[in-house]
């Protein structure tokens, strides 16, 4: 591997991508050599671009088409514990399906890149999106990012092996992108030449491997004795994230210009409301806050990318002075005092003195649109709450009640 | 209060049934924005086409990135490729006082306009049914509806759209649509 250079604006591809399509170009030239899925609607075309790829040729991959999400997720972690680079895709019920295998790819620090494309769950059965898949496997182990474009599902897709694959953190990783509303959205990618991401990529080097002239066990048996070690370790690996990722992102940035960290600040430096969230809906609330800031409202957006690790200090700072945060958040935690992203936030900001209001919103479940009202109704009642000095722990927000 | 999100944005929303095209030429219209260095989102009302059904589509255009992942609803551009939805779906819902209104039937502008009450911006009417049928002997008449749109609004250039589909169908396809787009245009009444 060389080292990294700006690519030549000459050598750019700019095109009309869904971000599923975009995501299966990012895959096409991250050099895999396994991807094993089961197809499941928002996710297909991920998987049916990428077996195109691999029946013309384009690729140098054993596309392996599982019976299940299972099986998908269990063949990742064989070819993974070979040293293969490895991608799945899946969604919703596949997700689920995979569930106990998440837990196992993590575990054994398999570094397996897995895009989803966010969808609900069932009943009654529906394939547009909310959070509720991925937010479930919160404490699976793996790294969890949120996009909000389809050049930002590409980049991060490419960084993502980067980060997986680097010693000190050795974890699978969730790419995520709004199903539907991105996954069938066409917008402007600008890709790399190939040869670039190779370059930037270059060959995973596995720490440890299933190799039959040297035989090991990996991820066995360990009991009452070495059990909780393994979970020590883990944890830590998980600690080392955000400083591969910066340094991953850093690289990145000499090579396209395009940067997004952890997450973004926009218009938060003299914000006295922050909107707080993530995907889709953080590129509505940034559209959103410019018409309230056109109307002297003093609010900005802080859309979160990297959801597992969650960065609490970096997002403690970046609300702190703030007098509400507002969480628009797509998943119903039933039963909770409200729900996963709000109490992420919640948690971080506990030990302020003086703490923000934190008002929290589930919208958009089952897909229901989030126009730029939605916000500007979840901002008007956060005024009101202020007023009152109070707030609910949280509420839905553009359903029928 | 009534405050535009969406502004240096062109919108359109497409209506059409499922297996007309609605999807591909949304797709297409796009695309060639794009080629003409704009920023784009292109995407369907969100579900599982089903052919025959009433399928929307959406479609952003703008000199600047889009941040807003919604449906469109003021659109500045409505086009509608089917003429029997006419009588099913009000085609001016939303539509910008503005807007432009583009219509598939062999009605005229004005009687359009009264039948849906529509009384500023445009109203383009092509009979691209017909066209479709005798350039194409085939009721492929997304294409022709398209054309009708990039002419009265003018957000791309005709041959940029003209090029895109010539790439998606090489050969005798791609040049009978071609043949079909030219004559909406010269065949489309305004008023």
């Amino acid at each position: 591997m060389t080292a990294v250079k700006r690519v030549p604006k000459d050598q750019i591809t700019i095109e009309g991508l869904t971000g599923d399509a975009a995501i299966a170009h990012a895959l096409k030239q991250c050099d895999l050599d396994v991807l094993a899925a089961y197809p499941i609607t928002p996710q297909t075309i991920i998987v049916e671009d990428y077996q195109k790829f691999a029946a013309n040729g384009e690729v140098h991959c054993r596309v392996i088409p599982v019976e299940s999400e299972h099986s998908a997720m269990s063949a990742c972690i064989g070819a993974s514990a070979v040293g293969a680079r490895v991608a799945t895709a899946s969604a919703s019920a596949g997700l689920a399906l995979m569930w106990e295998i998440l837990y196992c790819a993590a575990s054994m620090r398999m570094p397996i890149v897995f895009a989803v494309a966010n969808r609900a769950l069932s009943a009654p059965i529906n394939i547009h999106n909310d959070w509720s898949d991925s937010y479930g496997a919160r404490d699976s182990g793996f790294i969890q990012i949120y996009t909000q474009s389809c050049q930002e599902a590409y980049d991060t897709t490419i960084m993502a092996f980067k980060i997986a694959e680097d010693h000190k953190v050795l974890l699978p990783i969730m790419v995520c992108i709004d199903g539907f509303i991105l996954s069938h959205n066409v917008e402007r990618v600008e890709m790399l030449p190939t040869e670039a991401v190779e370059n930037f990529l270059g060959v995973r080097e596995p720490f440890i491997k299933l190799d039959p002239d040297n035989p090991i066990t990996m991820g066995p048996l360990a009991l009452t004795d070495y059990y909780f070690e393994f979970k020590e370790q883990q944890d830590k690996a998980m600690d080392a994230v955000p400083d591969v990722f910066a340094q991953v992102e850093a690289e990145f940035e000499k090579m396209t210009g395009r940067k997004y960290g952890m997450f973004e600040e926009y218009k938060t430096d003299d914000a006295e409301i922050i909107i707080f969230t993530h995907s889709t809906p953080g590129g509505t609330a940034k559209a959103t806050v410019d018409v309230l800031r056109e109307k002297g409202e003093k609010v900005g957006v802080l859309r979160l990318r990297m959801f597992r690790p969650f960065p609490t200090k970096e997002i403690t700072e970046a609300v702190k002075n703030a007098k509400a945060v507002i969480v628009f958040e797509k998943c119903r935690s039933f039963g909770a005092p409200s729900n996963p992203l709000a109490l992420e936030l919640r948690t971080a900001l506990y030990d302020l003195e003086k703490r923000p209001m934190v008002v929290d919103f589930v919208i958009g479940l089952g897909g229901r649109d989030c126009p730029p009202t939605t916000i500007v109704e979840g901002y008007e009642k956060t005024k009101e709450y202020l007023k009152k000095g109070r707030a609910p722990l949280y509420e839905t927000l553009g359903v029928r009640k | 209060m009534a405050l535009d999100f969406a502004k240096g944005i062109t919108e359109f929303r497409w209506h059409g049934r499922g297996g007309q095209g609605v999807i591909t030429s949304n797709q297409m219209l796009g695309k060639a924005a794009l080629a003409e260095g704009n920023y784009i989102q292109a995407f369907p009302e969100f579900g599982p086409e089903r052919t025959g059904a009433p399928v929307r589509a959406f479609l952003r255009i703008s000199k600047t990135p889009i941040q807003v992942y919604a449906q469109v609803y003021k659109p500045d551009v409505v086009v509608c490729i089917d003429p029997t939805l006419l009588d099913v779906v009000n085609p001016t819902e939303g539509l910008k006082e503005d807007g432009i209104l583009v219509l598939n039937t062999d009605k005229s502008p004005e009687e359009m306009r009264k039948k849906f009450n529509f009384k500023g911006g445009k109203v383009v009417t092509v009979n691209a049914s017909t066209i479709a049928m005798d350039i194409m002997g085939r009721p492929f008449y997304n294409m022709p509806t398209m054309a009708a749109a990039v002419m009265a609004t003018g957000t791309v250039k005709v041959e940029t759209v003209i090029n895109e589909v010539l790439e998606r169908y090489p050969g005798k396809v791609g040049q009978l649509n071609k043949a079909a787009m030219e004559r909406a245009i010269e065949e489309a009444q305004i008023g």
